[in-house]
């Protein structure tokens, strides 16, 4: 049982900037590009856009409440997996709260509440802060996170169900002269108003020191930051952050896939 | 028949495409369809984890049923997933080499992607047969792949594009994306003239 011994943030961030910091520097969704598929798929009314935030913070909350709590216990060969049964475990706690009390957001959810178990801002926090810091810090850290993500899915729903459907949480807001763009509705309408939101984000601190322009801005402490498969972080064979090596490994193996006549990819019966 | 799991295959790959009308699998998406090889590649790993995860989780789906644990779902199925992946990744390693070499390296990174946990839950959801639930996860699995090659050709002229300052980056791919998916909006209605449906 060789528990890794955790390396303990003593200079970390302060209470304070734990709790603000997921709410616009490192944003999950707008900034670190965390969690994208729920930012898309939910955002068609305010309604489920909150509900899958709310939904969202209370698993990272007690997720990382409970990751810190047991971050000396869990050996590190197996805390991927352990991370993952602690937060589907608080997943389907949620599932079940939902189903009871609000079916409504059941049913507009639908597959995507139990997804949120693959979101990778809920494992990325258990793997870069929770497993480091005390279950206070990491409460803290959960709470900014997940209500930086309900911002922006609030902030992104409401512009696509104003002008998608010319409601807001269901109330009429539009003149209704105005006819409804059902394009902002529909998946190709996702995509857009999140490129533009980010695109905002970046321009809003084009001022700010800002040393990324073309790619991915956000911490370089995040283990998905400009990771090519972000949502694949729960590598348990690695040690480190996966992100390293698979570029290196990616590199080579198309590199070697290069020199083969017709790519890597047909030459499965060799 | 035939009819029915050809109008399920395709109505997977186009009209409920995983990753331009689902949203699921979007940072492989994003992230790997740079180059051409790459794309391929994990598209191609995608589909066969995703009818691999099906082949394992929809018999299981029927023991939590038999047994009163249907609550038990997410955690079974992701845990059953990650195995998986880690077991077929030393599979193909140890007896299939040069498949390891183009595949190998999207392995570890799809255990947790949302799109094969998707699939393993859409599939109980919708109800689906056995074989129905297998041609779907191929399907899903296709249209993924389908989605990754041709983005990865928006991809490469965006390379050259040269958008606004603040555009720059993920931005434009959301844009580029977002006009990818609205040619996927023409497919709706297609199964249903096809196949009768």
């Amino acid at each position: 049982m060789a528990s890794q011994p955790p390396a303990e943030t003593t200079q970390g961030p302060s209470y304070k900037e734990t709790f603000t910091r997921g709410l616009l520097k490192e944003n999950p969704s707008l900034r670190q590009m965390l969690g994208l598929c729920p930012t898309l798929a939910v955002t068609t009314a305010v309604f489920n856009g909150l509900g899958m935030g709310l939904a969202t913070t209370f698993v990272l909350v007690c997720s990382g409440v409970v990751v810190s709590l047991l971050r000396k216990v869990i050996p590190s060969s197996v805390r991927i997996p352990a991370f993952i049964t602690i937060i589907a475990s608080f997943v389907t706690l949620t599932m079940m709260l939902v189903e009871a009390y609000l079916p409504a957001l059941d049913a507009a959810l639908g597959i995507y509440l139990p997804l949120i178990v693959v979101n990778c801002i809920v494992l990325g926090r258990a793997e870069m802060f929770a497993s480091k810091n005390t279950p206070g810090k990491a409460a803290i850290d959960g709470l900014g996170m997940g209500i930086g993500f309900t911002i922006s899915l609030v902030l992104m729903s409401a512009i696509r169900e104003l002008l998608g459907a010319g409601t807001l949480m269901g109330f009429q807001i539009m003149p209704p002269f105005i006819e409804p763009m059902l394009i902002m509705v529909t998946p190709a309408g996702g995509f857009a108003v999140l490129g533009v939101l980010i695109a905002a984000s970046v321009w809003l601190e084009k001022d700010e020191k800002r040393n990324v322009s073309r790619n991915i801005p956000g911490p370089s402490e995040s283990l998905c930051n400009a990771c090519p498969l972000s949502c694949g972080i729960g590598d348990p064979t690695y040690e480190d952050c996966a992100k390293v090596q698979w570029y290196e490994r990616l590199e080579k193996s198309l590199s070697e896939a290069n020199m083969m006549p017709k790519g890597g990819n047909e030459r499965r019966d060799s | 028949m035939m009819a029915q799991y050809a109008s399920i295959l395709f109505s997977m790959i186009l009209v409920n495409n995983f990753v331009l009308v689902k949203f699921l699998g979007i940072c492989p998406f994003l992230g790997v369809s740079k180059k051409f090889d790459s794309a391929v590649g994990m598209g191609a790993a995608v589909t066969l984890v995703m009818v691999l995860a099906i082949a394992v989780t929809w018999p299981i789906q029927q023991l939590l049923v038999a047994w009163n644990l249907e609550y038990l779902q997410t955690i079974a199925f992701i845990l059953v997933i990650a195995t998986l992946v880690q077991l077929l990744e030393m599979a193909i390693k140890r007896f299939i080499p040069p498949l390891y070499d183009s595949l190998g390296v999207f392995l570890p990174l799809i255990t947790t992607n949302c799109a094969v946990l998707g699939v393993a839950i859409l599939t109980i959801d919708e109800g689906y047969s056995y074989p129905e639930a297998l041609v779907a996860g191929l399907g899903a699995g296709l249209g993924f792949l389908l989605a990754m090659v041709l983005f990865s050709g928006v991809r490469r002229r965006l390379e050259e594009a040269e958008p606004p300052e603040v555009f720059r980056g993920t931005p434009i791919t959301l844009i580029a994306a977002a006009i990818t998916a609205m040619s996927f909006m023409g497919f709706s209605g297609v199964i249903d003239h096809l196949f009768g449906a």
